[in-house]
């Protein structure tokens, strides 16, 4: 298959009831053209319904969804020309896995002497040409989702749409078809928007992921930026694997952690709850090593939870209040580690000190603009 | 003889594995539980059965008079031929028209599929009498389909709706429709909606989805609905006896007109036997198509 032109999808400012739910709400995205865009969020959040708004299944009830220069807000779903990987996978099962990927050429009336050979394409890029002739039932569950694949792309669609499609694989399978799905997509040059509720599928697979939370959008960037600049608790706790404390703002860069004062490298404006978002992977064992400017905790280990690639260790800090760290699982790290009871010191960069107002809870009237 | 070899075999098993044991002594217990299901089963329905097939074949002693008369005499055979033809046509119509309804209950909003749903069963629960009688009254020369029809001024005599096998027909289709509708309601709401959307995303236009994806997928509930309307209908008496005016004459009035006219239980039992065997048959050839428990509905 060759390189083709992606196209751009344009969500501009788009709203869907259900009822008294609402499934999304004024959600405006621009994607760009051959991006790998994810949704993310927890379930029930609207991506599913999101999704459908783009593949021309759900009718938004405000709002206007463009692919390209092409308002396809009130086009139906076969005239789309978009790629679909279901989370169910949905093949046929009444036909072979040649003809569940033929179907796409057949419904395009497209000549039949060409079906062999783009199907026998769409198979290999998924590595299951010579699978033609098995039965859907016949195939495992990761061959199914390779054949939905080859399917949704078989017709060479410019946007390609996946719901959750690796949620039924086991964690090994999923791990695999993560790189597969990514290598696939700098091939194909489409534009993906892929829906998952699993933020380290997210992180690793996309260009830049969109944080759904109760219909709503609450931030998009690349991954990066959402680790290390997260919007607001919500993103921080969903987003990596942290803790997340009070704490009070004593001025732009500092803040009040119970007795301790923390130095944060990023400007902390004022608002009613702060937060500060320990990554467990943030925090190191001082070692009397570390700048003089850096964060220091004097804590005691309560716990040393062992989980093969790391070692867990839940830590109290002089006021009770309980925190934990991840320490890579190699002999000079463990080393370092007091046994229990033990007093010891943690230390968190200030880059790494991530501040962020408590989720849906507003800001201080003199902010708003 | 019998017994005594199933009592040599099962201590010689039950030594080596002792949960066999166990599992047996279930069994039996289970068995016991039953009896009185399958003395119900037994009583009602085998010994019946075995004395139908009996008298089937007596006649003064052991004859194949009565089977010999249904293979050669025509008006046999002209029966035989009604009932099949009126049953096709029975089944053909039902399809026709319960198909769309099955269909719209299926890909309708709950609510309104239930809605759709109760008014296909709802006459199911008014008696059999009743309805062919009401059929009756619907039909005839003087009734209301008559009437509007000539009110309309679409005919100008009145039409022969009834006593003859059209009459048969009409009834027998509306009686029948609820063992159309259901089992191809319950096959066609089993299609995952995720196929359809597939269907659709793929570039299929909605009739090419309908045509590919749905249709075959709702082929084993049609194969269901007419193997149960078929079947029923071979058997039918009431309608066609209200209904057909004694005119259009199945199988089923064949029997009762042999006991009630000429007490020939022996003739009326083969021509039961007869249709019992094309019964089984049918049942037999679509179950190698089909998952018997998919046609009964128990799925
Ligand atoms: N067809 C529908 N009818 C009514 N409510 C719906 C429908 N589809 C989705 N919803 C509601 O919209 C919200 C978002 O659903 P969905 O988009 O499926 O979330 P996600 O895919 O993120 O789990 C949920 O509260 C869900 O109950
Ligand atoms: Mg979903």
């Amino acid at each position: 298959m060759d390189e083709r032109d992606s196209v751009g999808v344009s969500i501009r400012s788009i709203s869907k009831r259900y009822g008294s739910t609402e499934a999304l709400k004024d959600i405006t995205l621009n994607i760009e053209p051959g991006e790998f865009m994810s949704l993310l969020g927890p379930s029930g959040s609207g991506k599913t319904t999101l999704l459908g708004a783009l593949g021309g299944f759900v009718m938004p009830s405000s709002g206007s969804v463009w692919v390209g220069d092409q308002d396809m807000t009130y086009m139906p779903p076969h005239k789309r020309n978009i790629g679909i990987v279901f989370q169910s996978y949905a093949l046929f099962p009444h036909m072979s896995v040649g003809e569940n990927v033929a179907f796409p050429l057949r419904a395009r009336r497209l000549p039949k002497s060409t079906w062999p050979e783009r199907v026998k394409q769409a198979l290999a890029m998924v590595e299951l040409d010579g699978y033609q002739d098995r039965g859907v039932s016949q195939l495992s569950g990761g061959q199914r989702q390779r054949v939905a694949l080859a399917r949704a792309i078989v017709f060479e669609p410019r946007l390609i749409l996946m719901d959750e499609p690796l949620s039924a694989l086991d964690k090994q399978l999923r791990e695999t078809m993560q790189i597969e799905l990514r290598r696939l997509h700098r091939k194909l040059g489409a534009t993906v928007v892929y829906v998952t509720h699993d933020q380290r599928e997210a992180l690793t697979m996309s260009d830049r992921v969109a944080i759904l939370k109760d219909g709503e959008l609450v931030q998009i960037g690349a991954p990066e930026t959402l680790h290390n600049n997260p919007k607001d608790s919500f993103v921080a706790s969903f987003i990596g694997d942290s803790t997340l404390l009070p704490v009070t703002r004593i001025d732009e860069h500092t803040v009040q952690l119970g007795t301790h004062t923390l130095r944060s490298a990023k400007p902390i404006a004022p608002h009613a709850e702060l937060l500060l978002a320990i990554q467990t992977e943030k925090l190191l064992i001082d070692d009397g090593l570390h700048e003089p400017g850096i964060n220091r905790l004097p804590c005691r280990v309560v716990e040393a939870v062992y989980q093969g690639d790391s070692l867990r260790l839940f830590l109290e800090l002089e006021d009770g209040t309980s925190i934990s760290m991840r320490q890579p699982s190699h002999h000079t790290a463990l080393q370092k580690i007091p046994p229990l009871g033990e007093r010891l010191s943690v230390v968190l960069h200030p880059e790494d000190t991530i501040i962020v107002p408590r989720a849906g809870c507003a800001p201080p009237a003199t902010n708003v603009a | 003889m019998k017994a005594t070899a199933i009592n040599n075999n099962y201590p010689h098993v039950s030594h080596r594995d002792a949960s066999l044991g166990y599992r047996r002594r279930e069994h039996v217990l289970m068995l016991l539980l039953m009896s009185p299901a399958v003395l119900v089963v037994f009583v009602l329905l085998l010994i019946p059965l075995g004395w139908l097939i009996g008298q089937s074949f007596y006649a003064d002693g052991f004859s194949l008079e009565h089977y010999q008369r249904i293979f050669t005499e025509g008006i046999y055979w002209n029966t035989f031929w009604v009932t099949f033809r009126i049953s096709f046509i029975v089944t053909l119509l039902a399809l026709l028209m319960g198909y769309p309804i099955a269909y719209a209950a299926s890909i309708l909003p709950r609510r309104w599929s239930m809605l759709v749903l109760a008014l296909v069963i709802l006459p199911f629960w008014t008696s059999v009498l009743v309805r062919a009688y009401a059929w009756l009254i619907l039909l005839q020369r003087s009734g209301v389909v008559n009437e509007s029809l000539l009110g309309v001024g679409l005919i100008d005599a009145p039409l022969a709706l009834v006593h003859n096998e059209l009459g048969t027909i009409i009834a027998t289709v509306h009686i029948l429709l609820p063992f159309m509708v259901l089992p191809l309601y319950a096959t066609m709401q089993k299609i995952p909606s995720d196929l359809i959307q597939a269907g659709a995303s793929l570039g299929g236009t909605p009739l090419h989805v309908f045509m590919r994806v749905f249709f075959p997928l709702s082929l084993s509930g049609v194969l269901a609905g007419m193997t149960l309307v078929f079947v029923l209908c071979l058997g039918f008496y009431i309608t066609p006896e209200l209904v057909g005016g004694g005119r259009t004459v199945m199988a089923s009035m064949l029997v009762s007109r042999n006991i009630q006219l000429y007490s020939d239980w022996g003739a009326a039992s083969a021509v039961s036997v007869v249709l019992l065997i094309c019964v089984l048959a049918i049942f037999y050839v679509v179950s190698r198509l089909v998952p018997l428990e998919k046609i009964l509905g128990a799925k």
